[in-house]
C-alpha cells in the first residue's frame, strides 16, 4: 500500500513538485485546537480532495493556505512560497472561492466578477463571456437578489477566469444545481487537463470520486487518510450476506471480518479485501444455500472515517499504523 | 400562513387543523418569543443607555442645582443664555428665567431629544431591517411567527426602552433636587420622542433594503427636525410655527419646569400612533428582504478596479445623503446667524456685545459654534464610514477580496481613507454651505471662503475619531462601539464637562476641544497639526495590526 501520510521523517519522493506542503500545522482559536499537527501534500497538476465531517477544519486549513488565517506552528509551502509572508505574490497565482459566498448586495454579478479579476491582476475576457454564458448567469442581477446558487456561480466564474496556477474551492458546488454541476466538473477537467492544480473540499463523494486525483480525508484537525481513490479502495470492505445450512464456528474470529451479525442460519458482515478468500471458505464449509455481495464503495470508506468509534479498524488495515489514527484526541 | 387546505370547501373543522395555529390574533402571532429574543439581544445594550441617558440628565440637574442655588444667580445665568442666538440655535430657549428646572435641563432639553432620537430609530432600524439583513428573520420567520410580528416585537422594545428612560430621567432629576411635576413631565417628554423616533426608524426600515440606509434615513428625519426647532426658537415670537412641525419641537414645548403643558404630549403620541400603522402597512406591502422599489437590473460589466474604486462605491450613497443634508442645515444656520441682532434689545446689552468685541464678534462666535457642531457630527458620520471594515470582514467579503492580490494594507487604507477623503470633504461643504446662507444675508460673498477656511480648521479633530474607529477596528474587530463611546463621551465633556466639574486634563483627551474657534477674535492653530498626526498614527497603528491578525469571520 502506498499510502503518503508518512512519518516525519520520511517526506514523499514527489515533494519536489509540490505546489502545497503543510508539515505539522498548528492552529488555536482561543483553547480550541482546531488543526493539530495537520499534513497535507498537494502535487503540480492534480485535483486533490479535502473530505471530513463537519468542523473538521477544511475551511480553517484553506484559509491558512490563503494567509487569511496565521498558523500557530508547522510548516507551510504554497506555490513555493510562505502563505502569510508572501501572500500578495502567491495571490497572483491562485484563485480562491470561499465556502461561503457573501456578494456586494448593490453590485451586480458581472461588476463582482470583473472587480475580482482585476483585483487577481486580470481576467481573459473572452473566458469570462464563456463562462457566463455556459454556467447560465445572468450578469446585471444585484448581489441581494440572486439564489444561493447563483451567488456561487458569481464565485466559481471569478476564479475560474483567471488564468491561474492553483485553484482553492471550498465546497464548490454546494447550491448547484445538477447541470451546472456538470459544467463545474467539465471546467475542472479542462483545468487539469491545462496542467493546474486543484484543491477542494467537498462533502459530495459522487464528486470527489468523479473529479480528484487524490482526496487526503481530515478529522478533528487532523489528516487520517491521505492518498489515490485507488489507494483507498484497497481500504473498502465488501458487504457479504449468506444463508447456510449450518453456521461454522469462529467466523468472527478470522481476519478482516468486522460488524458480524449471525441470525439463525442468516449470516451478515463487511469484509476486507484481504479477508475475503477465508471468510467465504470458511462459510462455504456450513455449506451455501444463498451468497450475496455488495461491491466496495469509497461512500462506505468515508462514513467509516466520519464515525468516530471504528477508527481502530481502519488502523488495522494499513501495513503501518498511521498518525492520528491511533485516538490522538487528547482531551 | 401558506398551507391551504387539501379541500378547498372543507368543513371549517377540517380546515381548523390544517390551518396555521393562530393563537391570539392571528396577525400578530409569535410576538411573544420574537419580544424576548430582541430583548435578550439587547440586555446589555438597553440597559446601558437607559442608564447613560439619565445619568447625564441628574448629573446635569445636580451640577446646577450646586451651582446657582439662588434666584438671582439664576436669572441673571437664564439672561445671558436668552441673549445669544447662537446657544438659542443649538439648545433652545430658557422659558421661564427663575425656574431652577429649565436652567438645569437648558442644554438638555433639545439636545438630549436628538440624543434620544438617535438611539430609538437605531434601535428600531436594528430588530426590523437590520435582523431582516442579516437573514435571522428568515429563520424566524420560518416559525410560527405572523409576517408583522417582529416589527411587532421592535415597537415592544422601542416602547419598553422608551418607558425605562422616561421613568428613570423622571426620578433622577427629582432625586437631584428638581420638582417631581417637572421631573416627571421632562421624563416622559423624552420617552414620548423615543416613542416618534422609534416610529420613524420602523418606517424608514421598510422603504430601504440596508439597515445602514434606513439609520441614514431616520438620522436625515432627526437632522431636518433638530434645525426646523432651531428656527423656531429663534423667530421673533418663538416658539414660530417651525417648531411645531418638529418632534424636538414638541419636546421642548412639554415645558417641563415652566407651568407644565402635559397636553402638548398628545402630538408625539398622535404621530407615533400615525407612524406606527404606517409601518405595518409597508410591511404588509412588501416581501421579506426587499425594499419599496423593485431592484432594478445593473451593468453586466464592472468598471470597479481595486480597493478605492470599491471603497468610493460602497461609501457613496452616505456620502450624497450626508452632503445633501450638510448643504440645507448649513444653508440654514448660515442664513439664521445675522438674526442675532434681534436680541440686543437692551441697552445693558449692547454694552456687554461691544465689550466683547462687537456685533461681528457675536455673529462670529454662533458661526464658531454651529461650525463645532457640525464637525462634531461629520465626525461621526467618518465612524459610521469606519463601520464598512468590520462590516466587510465579518460578512465574508473581505476574504474573496483579500484572497486576490490585494495587500491587507492597501484594502483597509481604502476604507479608511475614503472615510477620511469624505469627512474633510463633508467639513469643508458645511462651511461653504454655511458661508453661503451667511453672504446671502449679510450681502458680503466674502463669507464663502471665510467660513469655508474656518471650517476646515474642524476636519483634525473629525479626523482624530475616525482614526480612533480604525484603530479599534485593527484591534478589536469587535468592538466598534468602543469608538462610539469614545464619541459620545467626549462630546459629552465638550458640553457638560465644565458643569460637571471635570479635570482637566480629562476634558483635553477630547479632540475636539483643541479645535480653534474660528471665527473668533483668538484661535489658535497650533494643535492642528499635532491633530493630524495623531489620526495618521491611529490609522497606521490600526491597519499595522490588522496585518498581522487573522481575518474574522462572523
Ligand atoms: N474564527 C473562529 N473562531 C473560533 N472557532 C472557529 C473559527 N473558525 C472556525 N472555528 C472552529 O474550527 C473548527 C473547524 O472549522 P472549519 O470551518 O475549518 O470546518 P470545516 O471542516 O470547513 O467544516 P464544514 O464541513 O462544516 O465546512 C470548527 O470547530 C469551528 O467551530
Ligand atoms: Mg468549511
Amino acid at each position: 500500500m502506498t499510502m503518503s501520510t508518512a512519518a516525519p521523517g520520511s517526506p514523499p519522493s514527489d515533494l519536489g513538485d509540490a505546489v502545497i506542503d503543510v508539515r505539522g500545522l498548528v492552529k488555536h482559536f482561543g483553547s480550541l485546537r482546531v488543526l493539530d499537527d495537520l499534513d497535507l501534500t498537494v502535487a503540480s497538476g492534480e485535483v486533490h480532495g479535502l473530505l471530513g465531517p463537519n468542523g473538521a477544519g477544511k475551511t480553517t486549513t484553506l484559509r491558512i493556505l490563503l494567509g487569511l488565517l496565521r498558523a500557530d506552528a508547522g510548516t507551510l509551502r504554497l506555490l513555493g512560497g510562505d502563505p502569510w509572508h508572501d501572500a500578495v505574490a502567491l495571490h497572483h497565482r491562485l484563485a480562491y472561492v470561499p465556502g461561503d459566498v457573501t456578494l456586494w448586495p448593490n453590485l451586480t454579478g458581472g461588476e463582482v466578477i470583473d472587480l475580482l479579476g482585476r483585483m487577481r491582476g486580470g481576467l481573459d475576457r473572452a473566458r469570462r463571456d464563456e463562462l457566463i454564458e455556459r454556467f447560465d448567469l445572468d450578469p446585471t442581477k444585484r448581489g441581494r437578489t440572486y439564489s444561493k446558487g447563483n451567488r456561487q456561480k458569481v464565485a466559481l466564474i471569478a476564479a475560474l477566469a483567471s488564468d491561474v496556477e492553483l485553484l482553492l474551492l471550498d465546497e464548490p458546488t454546494a447550491g448547484l444545481d445538477p447541470l451546472m454541476d456538470a459544467t463545474f466538473r467539465t471546467y475542472i477537467e479542462q483545468a487539469r487537463g491545462s496542467g493546474r492544480t486543484v484543491l477542494l473540499s467537498s462533502h459530495v463523494l459522487s464528486e470527489v470520486e468523479a473529479l480528484c486525483d487524490r482526496v487526503s480525508i481530515i478529522r478533528s484537525g487532523v489528516v487520517v487518510e491521505s492518498g489515490s481513490l485507488a489507494d483507498l479502495r484497497h481500504l473498502t470492505r465488501t458487504a457479504v450476506t449468506a444463508e447456510v445450512r449450518s453456521m461454522p464456528a469462529g467466523l468472527e474470529h478470522l481476519p478482516g471480518v468486522h460488524d458480524l451479525v449471525v441470525d439463525g442460519n442468516r449470516v451478515r458482515a463487511s469484509v476486507e479485501r484481504e479477508g475475503l478468500t477465508s471468510f467465504i471458505a470458511a462459510l462455504g464449509g456450513g455449506v451455501l444455500e444463498s451468497l450475496t455481495s455488495q461491491p466496495p464503495t469509497l461512500e462506505e470508506l468515508f462514513l467509516r472515517h466520519y464515525r468516530e468509534e471504528l477508527v481502530p479498524a481502519a488502523a488495522d488495515a494499513g501495513p503501518e499504523p498511521r498518525r492520528g489514527l491511533r485516538g490522538r484526541r487528547s482531551a | 400562513m401558506t398551507s391551504t387546505p387539501v379541500r378547498p370547501a372543507a368543513a371549517p373543522a377540517t380546515t381548523n387543523l390544517l390551518a396555521p395555529p393562530r393563537g391570539r390574533g392571528g396577525a400578530l402571532a409569535g410576538v411573544g418569543p420574537v419580544l424576548r429574543l430582541a430583548l435578550r439581544r439587547d440586555r446589555i445594550l438597553i440597559p446601558a443607555w437607559t442608564l447613560g441617558i439619565a445619568g447625564m440628565a441628574t448629573m446635569s440637574a445636580q451640577a446646577t442645582v450646586g451651582l446657582y442655588p439662588d434666584l438671582p444667580a439664576r436669572v441673571e445665568a437664564a439672561q445671558v443664555v436668552n441673549g445669544s442666538a447662537a446657544l438659542i440655535a443649538l439648545y433652545g430657549r430658557i422659558q421661564d428665567p427663575t425656574s431652577l428646572g429649565e436652567l438645569s435641563m437648558f442644554k438638555l432639553t433639545a439636545f438630549g431629544a436628538a440624543i434620544i432620537g438617535v438611539l430609538f430609530a437605531f434601535l428600531a432600524v436594528r430588530h426590523t431591517r437590520g435582523e431582516e439583513e442579516a437573514g435571522r428573520l428568515e429563520l424566524v420567520g420560518a416559525t410560527v411567527v405572523a409576517r408583522s410580528a417582529p416589527l411587532a416585537a421592535a415597537m415592544g422594545v422601542v416602547a419598553i426602552t422608551a418607558t425605562a428612560v422616561g421613568s428613570l430621567t423622571g426620578v433622577g432629576l427629582w432625586v437631584a433636587g428638581l420638582p417631581l411635576a417637572g421631573s416627571m413631565a421632562f421624563g416622559a417628554a423624552w420617552a414620548a420622542t423615543g416613542l416618534v423616533f422609534g416610529a420613524i426608524g420602523a418606517v424608514a426600515a421598510q422603504l430601504t433594503v440596508s439597515a445602514r440606509a434606513a439609520t441614514g434615513l431616520s438620522l436625515a428625519v432627526l437632522a431636518v427636525a433638530y434645525v426646523a426647532r432651531a428656527i423656531g426658537d429663534l423667530a421673533e415670537q418663538a416658539p414660530g410655527p417651525a417648531s411645531w412641525l418638529s418632534p424636538i419641537g414638541w419636546t421642548q414645548q412639554v415645558r417641563a419646569f415652566s407651568g407644565t403643558r402635559w397636553q402638548i404630549l398628545v402630538l408625539p403620541l398622535v404621530a407615533t400612533a400615525a407612524l406606527v400603522p404606517l409601518a405595518f402597512w409597508l410591511r404588509s406591502r412588501r416581501d421579506l428582504g426587499a425594499g419599496l422599489l423593485p431592484d432594478r437590473p445593473g451593468p453586466a460589466v464592472g468598471r470597479l478596479a481595486g480597493p478605492w474604486g470599491l471603497a468610493v462605491r460602497l461609501q457613496r450613497p452616505a456620502l450624497l445623503g450626508w452632503t445633501a443634508g450638510v448643504v440645507v442645515m448649513g444653508l440654514a444656520l448660515g442664513s439664521v446667524a445675522d438674526s442675532v441682532e434681534g436680541f440686543l434689545d437692551t441697552a445693558a446689552m449692547r454694552d456687554i456685545v461691544a465689550a466683547l468685541g462687537g456685533e461681528q464678534a457675536l455673529v462670529d462666535m454662533f458661526l464658531a459654534a454651529e461650525l463645532g457642531i457640525i464637525g462634531a457630527v461629520l465626525a461621526g458620520a467618518g465612524i459610521a464610514a469606519v463601520r464598512w471594515l468590520p462590516h466587510e470582514e465579518g460578512s465574508g467579503r473581505a476574504e474573496v477580496l483579500l484572497a486576490t492580490a490585494t495587500s491587507r494594507r492597501s484594502w483597509a487604507l481604502a476604507h479608511a481613507g475614503v472615510a477620511m477623503l469624505g469627512v474633510a470633504a463633508l467639513i469643508l461643504v458645511a462651511g461653504l454651505a454655511i458661508g453661503t446662507g451667511h453672504a446671502l444675508v449679510v450681502g458680503e460673498p466674502g463669507q464663502v471662503l471665510r467660513l469655508a477656511a474656518a471650517a476646515a480648521t474642524r476636519i483634525p479633530a473629525a479626523l482624530v475619531m475616525v482614526g480612533i474607529a480604525v484603530a479599534v477596528w485593527g484591534w478589536w474587530p469587535r468592538a466598534s462601539w468602543l469608538a462610539w463611546l469614545l464619541f459620545v463621551v467626549f462630546l459629552a465633556l465638550g458640553e457638560f464637562g465644565a458643569l460637571w466639574g471635570v479635570p482637566d486634563p480629562v476634558m483635553d483627551l477630547s479632540p475636539f476641544r483643541h479645535s480653534p474657534l474660528v471665527p473668533g477674535p483668538d484661535p489658535a492653530f497650533g494643535a492642528l497639526p499635532v491633530l493630524l498626526l495623531i489620526a495618521l498614527g491611529l490609522v497606521a497603528l490600526g491597519v499595522g495590526r490588522f496585518s498581522r491578525r487573522d481575518l474574522g469571520t462572523a
